[in-house]
């Protein structure tokens, strides 16, 4: 009797590479289709087993809900797979490059996390007694110290909740300061290439916004800002300037932007959107700065979630310094003292008010210090200085085919390119980025600055290497030769390859369906029941 | 250093392609004169381990609230979250992805939002939710302004029964731009004649309900009112999860209704990362702000959702934007939707009612303690209570007894002396006979 030979095959079937099979769930193997929830929980089921409740008696008044809340619920198994199917359909940092200009995605350190979640840190009671977490109020010190350092200021409101939060309530001491000294300067001056929260946060605290032009090498020209502030004399409230702005570059003429605005009776709030390329090389307060946010979530690392949460402490100048918000911590021989209400402050402390209620945003403090005490002081300059050499190294592997809007010269963390690369070629900055996609990359920051064509702004950060640096240069080049040679398919239609083709957002805008509905019963006609 | 994956050799190489002599040279934009040449004045990199021990040594100085009796709620409430929610927000694809402006590859993220919106419409039975704002405070602050665009008015009107620091949030956001608001004084039993302070100039009544004071406010003849005057009722909750057993503000009448959703899904972090909810009217729906996610298609005619309405926003509208917000609360609200998912209506509803059940056992002993009133007749899982002494005092003697008991008023509006015997307490489902009874036991002894 011979052997049977006939066991599995090893080898790779016969079907061509091109064949693709539509199958019957729409799933591509580990590509899954995932319904809403909704779809597939239901109103009896739960996912959690609470205790029993027995003899309850109700003391609501006549407040008790009477219709269904119509919250459809998943058994533990179906929860756990649901979302780990939705996470599937995401790209992270911890999966890949992710160049966005300005918004700095890097290394996001498990030690922060497990750290955040000490039940020290995490399982404290904003309003439990205070002499029960003396160790918070410790560690929102040392945070504070070493955002001070790092910064060379003197004092910082923590509070903030996130960027944007941040450069509010900086404007807000700006505010409060000018009402102090008996002014009421209503402009507010603002670069064309800063982010769209400076303005929106200058509007809202009613101050009126006068853009200021970039002159040909992406920085603040002088010369405009001199006639601006002459133009509105003894009406200038501030300044609110990115630096390193978001062309990339650092603002050479920074002092002389700050002893200008200062000479003409305001204050010069710094968007510190872009602090991780100079920590350890240069201190805002050192520059003139009299308020600036920190993105802890970007310089600090502290994970951006799909959007949030961010954290926003403001460090403020001497002069700024007394109208920090509540609360604040106050340093005595006594030692660490909460400041919540104003009957608790002294003369020298004229809090302009309240961000938000509690004390900020502490599980992302815990992060944030776990990030710093990492570094260290040279680890922060190292990390600083590596952001910026990876981005010049992509400038130089790329600037012979992508086209610099200001000239070949070093940049700082980032790098921008316009898309005057791509005239004549038939494909968009968007369709540029939607193959990238195609490739395994995340998209840089497209169209941003609003002071070049087309922007493409790209900042790596330290956390990549040196081969994945290359092999990043190498598909940029590929997909641009590709664009130059005429491909345009590669990219009018991109991603041909994500879980979604591209998306229909004009169509989304126009009739909006924010939530989920029940559909509509299907109405069975006699031909159809045929 | 262990983040940081280049080398010395890299360093050099990468330095000589891109054609300069040293790093500094690609920081020479930087004034010489303010160039930091050594390091910070801060220690140097420090291992995991020596991370791990100073800021374990930080931690162990508080007093979790898991370890002792513990009845502080006052807009932040300790509840078990179950352990797949916090499994599931370390998704590396989740903690460590940026917001969703590249739709065809962050779907993850933008169901779960539109999950999110429809859980928070539903449980506050309005029509549109938005992703989620920082806070039920600053969400708070933004209803107002909100409320301010859709009347074209700029008065507001707040409860005394509203969060103190949520009023103050409101006060600090209108002093600075100049519109006007109306505090009515603290309100602990929910007796406050709101109806008389609202006008033809009203823009908003800002209502809490439960109130800080925990008073259940029938918001309906106050709705009635503000629509009387064009006037907009903003219902406030501090308490996500009374509303799996109370009447929803959307039912009585609110147009804009915004809250803490910390209660699900997250946990207490000393005051945050918290996630604001926020829902409104659909006509109202383009003056609301924060981000936005809806439904569409692809190419291929798939459903998928993206960031809708975005010209509301700061990066399309700039200076003319509805709100300032660049970010929401990912994150917390990806928590709040799973914690949510997990519990279903049959499992809110039974949270809800376990909630109230011991709220009302601890009512019953406290009562029953000699010299203590009860002030709320109708309330969810938090009550204030009147104490024969001062109750600042009573909470740090009871906390020595190991009993963390509770909000003394006076904590957060210190001037206002006809508050300073008030205790706002707070009971949840991790509360246990046990813990009840050691806290009425103690309460006793101080105040006898």
């Amino acid at each position: 009797m011979s052997m049977n030979t006939q066991g599995r095959p090893t080898a790779p079937g016969e079907a061509g590479e091109s064949f693709r099979p539509k199958t019957f769930t729409g799933n591509r193997a580990l590509d899954m289709e995932e319904p809403l929830l909704f779809e597939f929980g239901s109103l009896e089921t739960t996912g959690v087993d609470l205790d029993e409740e027995d003899g309850i008696e109700f003391e609501l008044g006549a407040f008790e809900r009477k219709a269904d809340i119509g919250l459809a619920g998943l058994a533990e198994p179906e929860a756990m797979r649901h979302y780990v199917r939705l996470s599937r359909n995401n790209y992270a940092i911890d999966s890949g490059l992710y160049p966005l200009g300005s918004c700095t995605m890097k290394h996001n350190p498990r030690l922060n996390e497990k750290m955040a979640r000490l039940p020290g840190f995490s399982d404290i009671h904003p309003l439990q007694p205070v002499s029960s977490v003396p160790g918070a109020l410790e560690l929102i010190d040392e945070l504070a110290h070493w955002l001070m350092v790092s910064t060379g200021t003197h004092a910082v409101a923590m509070s903030p909740k996130a960027g944007a939060h941040g450069e509010l309530c900086g404007m807000m001491a700006i505010k409060a300061a000018h009402t102090a000294a008996g002014r009421d300067p209503k402009i507010v001056l603002v670069p064309e290439s800063a982010h769209g929260t400076n303005p929106a946060t200058a509007a809202l605290l009613g101050f009126k916004v006068v853009s200021i032009d970039a002159k040909e090498d992406g920085t603040v020209d002088l010369a405009t800002l001199k006639n601006t502030i002459a133009e509105h004399a003894d009406n200038i409230a501030g300044i609110m300037l990115t630096n390193p702005n978001t062309c990339g570059l650092f603002e050479r003429d920074v002092k002389e932007i700050a002893d200008l605005i200062h000479d003409a009776g305001g204050f010069f709030y710094c968007d510190g959107a872009n602090f991780n390329a100079i920590v350890g090389k240069a201190r805002p307060g050192d520059l003139g700065v009299d308020a600036m946010h920190i993105n802890l979530h970007k310089t600090f690392s502290t994970p951006h979630g799909g959007g949030g949460p961010g954290s926003g402490p403001v460090v403020l100048s001497d002069r700024l310094a007394p109208y920090a918000p509540l609360p604040f911590i106050r340093k005595s021989d006594a030692g660490l003292e909460l400041v919540e209400t104003n009957a608790a402050t002294s003369d020298d402390e004229q809090p302009f008010g309240r961000m938000t209620a509690f004390h900020g945003q502490m599980g992302m403090y815990v992060r944030a210090l776990s990030y710093m005490m990492s570094h260290g002081s040279d680890g922060l300059k190292q990390a600083s200085e590596d952001a910026v050499l990876n981005a010049n190294y992509i400038r130089v592997g790329l600037q012979d085919l992508m086209s610099l809007p200001f000239g070949v010269r070093p940049c700082m963390h980032e790098v921008l390119f316009d898309d005057s690369f791509l005239k004549d070629s038939g494909v968009t900055t968007l369709d540029f980025a939607k193959a990238m996609i195609d490739e395994g990359y995340h998209p840089m920051t497209m169209y941003f600055p609003l002071v070049v064509h087309g922007a493409m702004l790209i900042e790596p950060t330290e956390s990549e290497s040196r081969a994945s640096l290359d092999l990043f240069v190498a598909t940029m080049r590929d997909l641009v030769m590709s664009a130059q040679r005429g491909e345009t398919e590669r990219f009018s239609g991109a991603p041909y390859l994500a879980p979604r083709r591209r998306l229909d957002e004009t169509g989304a805008a126009r009739k909006p369906v924010l939530k989920w509905t029940e559909p509509e019963p299907a109405q069975v006609t006699p031909e159809a029941a045929e | 250093m262990r983040y940081l994956p280049l080398s010395n050799t890299d360093r050099g190489d990468m330095l000589a392609r891109i054609g300069v002599n040293s790093i500094d040279d690609l920081f020479a934009d930087i004034p010489e004169n303010v160039r930091l040449e050594g390091l910070l004045d801060l220690p140097k990199r420090a291992s995991e381990m020596q991370v791990e021990r100073k800021l374990s040594a930080m931690a162990e100085k508080n007093t979790s609230a898991g370890s002792v009796p513990f009845f502080v709620g006052a807009g932040a409430y300790k509840h078990h979250v179950p352990a797949t929610v916090d499994h599931l927000i370390q998704r590396s694809e989740f903690l460590t992805s940026y917001t969703p402006y590249q739709p065809e590859i962050t779907q993850g993220t933008l169901q779960y939002l539109f999950e999110f919106q429809t859980q928070v419409a539903r449980l506050t039975a309005m029509d549109v939710a938005n992703a989620s704002m920082y806070d039920g405070s600053t969400g708070t602050g933004e209803a107002v302004l909100m409320a301010h665009r859709v009347t074209k008015r700029n008065k507001a009107v707040l409860s005394g029964g509203l969060h103190p620091q949520y009023r103050e949030v409101v006060e600090g956001l209108s002093n600075m731009s100049g519109d006007r608001v109306v505090s009515l004084p603290a309100d602990p039993m929910g007796t406050e004649d709101i109806l008389s302070q609202i006008d033809d100039e009203t823009s908003c009544v800002v209502v809490q309900s439960p109130s800080f004071y925990g008073q259940l406010i029938d918001l309906k003849p106050i709705a009635e009112k503000a629509h009387q005057h064009k006037a907009l009722l903003i219902a406030v909750f501090t308490e996500v999860v009374s509303l799996g057993l109370i009447e929803p503000p959307g039912t009585q009448g609110a147009d804009i209704v915004v809250g803490e959703g910390q209660s699900i899904g997250n946990g207490l972090n000393f005051g945050g990362p918290y996630v604001g909810l926020f829902a409104t009217r659909q006509k109202y729906v383009r003056q609301m702000p924060g981000r936005l996610c809806g439904e569409t298609v692809d190419a291929e005619g798939k459903r998928g959702f993206v960031l809708t309405l975005s010209t509301r926003e700061q990066h399309i509208r700039r200076d003319k934007a509805t709100s300032n917000i660049c970010t929401n609360s990912g994150l917390c609200c990806l928590a709040f939707t799973i914690h949510m998912a997990l519990l279903g209506q049959a499992g809110l509803t039974k949270l809800a009612r376990i909630n109230h059940g011991n709220a009302v056992r601890l009512r019953k002993l406290l009562s029953a303690v000699p010299g203590v009133e009860v002030l709320n007749a109708a309330y969810f899982n938090e009550f204030t209570l009147s104490l024969p002494k001062v109750a600042e005092d009573v909470v740090e003697q009871l906390a020595e007894r190991g009993v963390l008991a509770g909000l003394p008023v006076s904590r957060l509006e210190p001037e206002n002396k006809d508050l300073a015997n008030l205790l706002v307490v707070a009971s949840t489902e991790v509360n246990t006979d046990e813990d009840r009874a050691a806290f009425a036991a103690a309460l006793k002894e101080v105040l006898a």
